[in-house]
Formats: C-alpha cells, structure tokens, sequence
C-alpha cells in the first residue's frame, strides 16, 4: 500500500484546484445503518455465537468542475461487529479522479466495476475482492485501485484497466459466522507470484448493445481474485492466489417480458484450468391486475468443472426465484429464492425483502437457509449457519 | 331479394361513414402532426422535478428527479432520469431510447452495486416510483405510437381546443384509448389528456398548468396534475429550470454517462 499516499496527495492537490474553480459542484451524503443477525443453531466450531448485532457507517461525497469534465469520487465504508470483531472492517470504496471528454473517460484512484448479467452468481466480475464479511452473494466489492480508461465507438465501448495491487481477502476471525474451520490469518494466504498483491493486473473489455442484446467479452491477465485451496505438506491448508488469465462473455436479450442471460468465464493457470457458466432466464408478469406489482421468475443453471471445490458450491446447481415488486410509494420488494445441488443432496433457501419507512428510513429482512449440505461441498462449513437479519438504514 | 336501391343507398351510406372516418383519422393525425413539427428543433432539454404523491387520505410525500432529453428527428428521443430523492434512491437513473417504431430500449443503474441493468420497456403500463404516472405517460410521445380520431372542437378556459381520439398502438400499453385536448392557437399544446383503462372505463386525468413558452417556439407546462378517478391518488408534477439547447449529444445519453448521471 506504498503507493496510496502519494495517489492521497494527487488526489488533494487535484481537490485543492477544483475548488478554486467557481461552478464546482458538491454532494454529501451518508448511511448509518445497523442491523441484528440471529443464527439458528448453535456455531460449529468454537468462539462462535448465536447473536451478531453490528453498525456500519457510509459516507459518500462527490465534487464535479468544468461542467462535469472533472470528478471526484469518494466513498468510505466501516462496519463495528461488537459480538466479536469478525466483520469489523474499514474499506475505501471509491476514491477516484475523473476525467471525462466526449468519446472517453480516464478514471484514477480506487473503484468498483460491475458487469454481471445473472442473479445467483457474479461470475464475470474479476475486476474487484469481493468483501465476503457483506455476505455471500457476492455484490459487494472491495474497492480496486486502477486506472481505467474508457472509450466509445460505434461498435461498443472499450474498456482497458491497469490494476497496480490486489486487495487481500478478509474471511473474519475465530468469532464470526460463517467461518472456514481453520482460522486463516495474513500467512496462510499466498501468490503465485513474487510480487505478492503488487503483481499487476490488467483487463480489456468489449461492451456494446445490438437491439434487444447486451454482450460483453473480456480478457484479464493477473492474480486471481479467487484462490485455490493450497494443501501444504503438513497437511495444513491455505489459500494460494495463482496468476492467471482469464476469458469470459456476458450476454442478455430480452423478447418481451423474456429476460434470457448467459456468464461464462475461463481461467487458466499453471495448476489448473477453470471453466464457469451460468444461464437461465427471468420472467416478469407486469402490472398484475393493474395494482402495480411485478412479479418476476426466474430460474438459472449454474456449472463449474472445479466441482465439490468450487468456492460458491454452485457447481451443478438449479438456482429458482421469485421476486415481486410492488412499485408502491415505499418500494416494497421481496425476494425468495431456492438452490438444488443437481448432484448432491445439497440445498439453501434466501429471502430478501426491503421497504422505506418515511422518507429517509428503509427496513429489510435477509435470511439464507442451508439444507442437507454435504459434507464434501465448500460449503459444508457453514452448514449450521442458517440465519435471519433485520437492518434498518438511516439516509442523510 | 334485396332491393338494388337499398344496396345503392346502404353502399353510399357506408361509403360516406367510411370516408367521413377516414377524414377524421386523417385529421387527429394532422393534429398530432402539427404538434410534433410545432416543437420540433428544441435539440435537448434539462429540467429538474418533484414529484408529489397524494394518497387517498390526502397524505403526500415528495420526490426529487431531474430529467434530460436528447432530440432525435430520425429516430425517438433519448432521455435520462435520475433520482435525487427519497435518499435511499439517490443516483439511480433511467436511460430510454425511445424507437418510433417497436419497443422500446432501456437501462436502470443501480448505484448501491454499480450495477447497469438493461430492463423489459414492456411494463410500461406499471406506475412510475409509485405514482399515477405510468412509465407510458412519462415516454417520449412520437406520432407514431397512436392511431387518431378527429372528435371536434371545445372550449377549454376560454379558448378553442381541438379534441382527437388517440389509441395506442402497442398491445402492452394499459389504455385503451387517450382523448387529447390540443390548443391550435398556442403550438398545439396538450391542455388535457384524459385516459380510459382497458376496458373503456375512465381511469385518470392529466391536466398541463402554467405553460411557458421558451426560445419563443417551445411550450412547456410548469406543472402536470394526474388524478386517478378509480383510486383517487393524485400525483403533481413540478418543473422547475427549464434549460433549451444545453450543448447535450448522444455521447451523453451512454451506460458511461448513466453511471455518471446522478453525481
């Protein structure tokens, strides 16, 4: 992280000038959100326990000058887990500079890119660490230091990003749930590479729409985001992050109330080669009896050849939902949703459900239910982990 | 037998009917005309919103939107919408190309996840954030998305109005039929759309208050009342920093810009 001072200073000095500027623009705005985690059963393992409150604060500010052609972007994330410490974690999830001219955007600083198409998995973001203390499907992302660069044609947009560093991965302490059974700690976690997290990475991507399609395709060479299970000779493990290189296309069309959508990803190493797919489709029923309510279904076949060593257990899996969207005037959403492992006996059931209480309030409950997991599955260390959460979000 | 007089008769009656249809077709789609080329060259709009909500029980709340449009001559408009309030929303955007022709193209950004999603245009008889607004009413309205019927002239506020006949084209819209209120004298301005559900019932009523006329040629209304008949919602709309001819192009109207869009 040598290098984050300087990029501070940039990034200050670039703030001081913007200001001395006369029609910059500003905002400001902050989260302050706590939530309540009760777990089912007992914790397998010890150190654990059945009730998780924690805090989390966000404050966000953005700066634009010269009519939006200078930006500034900032966000910053702290959660407090007072039960333990596990999710306890600070994180800088934006600090870029950009800048931005007709056909083409230059981004400096740390960012978040997203570019999934499917719902139960996030297979094609190979850009950002996801922050497996914010849970496990994956949405949320560590904030990547890069510089992007972006530029649009007539045939797609270009994206090339020069990643510097990795951001490490943070699986929480011996108090947290879920947990691995072995508590890793900063040595249990190695590179391939010599340079450590400083190996850089970097990715090109083709992004356009044709029509009622959405297609994306990229190539990232650099450490892998996701690390292979490193078996030592005393037998213990670790995590290893290979250096890799890495395909992968993202495709949506939509005929009608049809939503059609495909991620595959390949990534190849010197241990071993990876082929990921997702695919299905979502269904809406719009405006159901003209009161408003969406009611979308989707289902999604998830593969992975990695198989009982896939990290996410969505290795032959069938991924069915419900969603349903009231459009009312406190945007009431619910969310159900149910995974079967196709070759095993393995099984979970999430829900999610949000509504805005007043104006600046908003209240959800989260619940993932495992089932039957086998014992071979990644995921067989969090079968006890059944839990609900309630949080409620304060928006200033 | 029937008789040959009768069939002369009954053929020229249907003939004239047919005509006189066609005549009044012919003249709600002048209108329509005539009002599109009335507006046409205000090449992009800026405008900010806020959008109250009235329920039943005469309780409101109040969100914040500020909206841009791209004109297009040969194609639909461009537009992009972004959520400045209820803060839990803030950032998120909506970017339409609107088509002449066929559904049309859109995208939601959802800033949370630093997500574009491209979304079905198919719902767009759904209500918009909750309000009497369907996404249809908000769209860009192109000739081509009704049918017309001449019904003649009325008064309204003191002056003459031409009243036409609309039906919507798109088997997914949530109307039936549309009856416009167009003011000949003042650029063919809508003073008044009243709306009819599926099955023919009137369903809601829109009526454009405190119009401007801006660059001298474009009018715009500074406020826009639905009120729904059926479940006696009401929702206004507010206009406010109306901006013409912003220097805005196609390279803002992007999944780049729509990123972009609510900083």
């Amino acid at each position: 992280m040598r290098k984050i001072p300087i990029l501070l200073l940039l990034l200050l000095f670039t703030l001081n000038e913007a200001i001395g500027q006369s029609k910059a623009e500003s905002s400001f705005d902050l989260e302050l959100g706590s939530d309540a985690t009760f777990f089912f059963k007992k914790g397998a393992f010890n150190g654990q326990k059945q009730f998780y409150p924690s805090f989390y604060i966000q404050p966000e500010y953005s700066l634009s000058w010269n009519e939006g052609l200078h930006n500034i972007n900032f966000k910053g994330f702290f959660r407090y887990d007072p039960n333990g410490n596990s999710r306890t974690h600070f994180d800088i999830r934006e600090m870029y500079y950009q800048y931005v001219k007709d056909r083409w955007e230059l981004s400096i600083g740390a960012k978040k890119i997203f570019w999934g198409k499917t719902e139960s998995a996030h297979l094609v973001d190979v850009i950002n660490q996801t922050d497996f203390l914010e849970g496990l499907d994956g949405e949320e992302k560590l904030g990547q230091p890069m510089v992007q660069f972006s530029y649009l044609t007539n045939f797609g947009t270009f994206d090339l990003f020069y990643l510097p560093y990795s951001r490490q991965l943070n699986l929480g302490n011996a108090a947290g749930r879920p947990r691995t059974p072995v508590v890793l700690n900063d040595d249990d976690f190695r590179f391939e590479s010599n340079a450590e997290e400083w190996h850089p990475s970097g990715a090109l991507r083709w992004s356009h729409y044709i029509g009622p399609m959405d297609i994306g395709l990229h190539y990232f060479y650099g450490n892998a985001r996701e690390p292979l299970l490193d078996i030592r000779e005393d037998g213990s493990f670790g995590l290893l992050f290979p250096k890799a290189h890495q395909v992968g296309l993202d495709y949506q069309i939509i005929t009608g109330n049809w939503l059609w959508k495909v991620e595959s990803i390949l990534r190849m190493g010197s241990f071993d080669n990876i082929f990921a797919s997702a695919a299905g489709f979502e269904y809406t029923f719009s405006n159901v009896g003209n009161t408003g309510l969406d009611i979308g279904v989707l289902a999604e076949y998830l593969y992975d050849n990695r198989g009982d060593f896939a990290f996410s257990s969505l290795d032959n899996d069938l991924f069915l939902a419900t969603r349903f969207a009231f459009n009312d005037v406190q945007s009431t959403e619910f969310l159900a949703g149910f995974a079967q492992d196709l070759s095993q006996s393995s099984k979970f059931f999430r829900l999610e459900a949000s509504r805005r209480i007043g104006e600046n309030y908003k209240f959800s409950l989260e619940s993932q239910v495992f089932i039957s997991i086998d014992d071979r599955e990644f995921l067989s260390s969090f079968k006890r982990d059944s839990y609900l959460r309630a949080e409620l979000i304060r928006f200033f | 037998m029937l008789n040959p007089m009768k069939s002369v008769l009954m053929f020229l009656l249907l003939f004239t009917f047919t005509i006189a249809n066609y005549a009044q077709a012919d003249k709600g789609l002048e209108i329509a005309k005539l009002a599109d080329e009335a507006d046409q060259g205000f090449e992009s709009t800026e405008v900010t919103l806020i959008m109250n909500l009235k329920n039943a029980n005469g309780q409101t709340t109040s969100r914040n939107l500020f909206n841009r449009t791209l004109e297009l001559t040969s194609d639909g408009d461009k537009s992009m919408i972004t959520f400045n309030s209820p803060r839990d929303v803030k950032g998120t955007s909506m970017l339409t190309y609107t088509h002449k022709e066929g559904t049309d193209d859109q995208w939601l950004f959802l800033p949370a996840i630093k997500r574009v999603k491209r979304i079905s245009s198919n719902n767009k008889s759904g209500p918009f954030m909750g309000s009497e607004f369907a996404y249809e009413d908000l769209s860009s309205q192109e000739v081509e998305k009704y049918t017309y019927k001449y019904l003649g002239e009325e008064t309204l506020n003191g002056e003459k109005n031409l009243k036409v006949e609309r039906y919507p084209v798109d088997p997914k819209s949530g109307y039936k039929k549309q009856i416009a209120w167009y003011n000949p004298d003042k650029g063919y301005r809508i003073e008044k759309i009243t709306f009819y559900d599926r099955k023919g019932s009137l369903l809601k009523t829109l009526i454009y208050k405190d119009y401007k006329l801006y660059k001298n040629k474009h009018w715009r209304a500074s406020e826009m009342q639905m009120t729904n008949h059926q479940s006696n919602k009401e929702t206004q709309l507010i206009f406010s920093n109306y901006q013409f001819k912003t220097g805005l192009s196609d390279n803002d109207f992007t999944q780049n810009s729509l990123m972009r869009a609510g900083k």
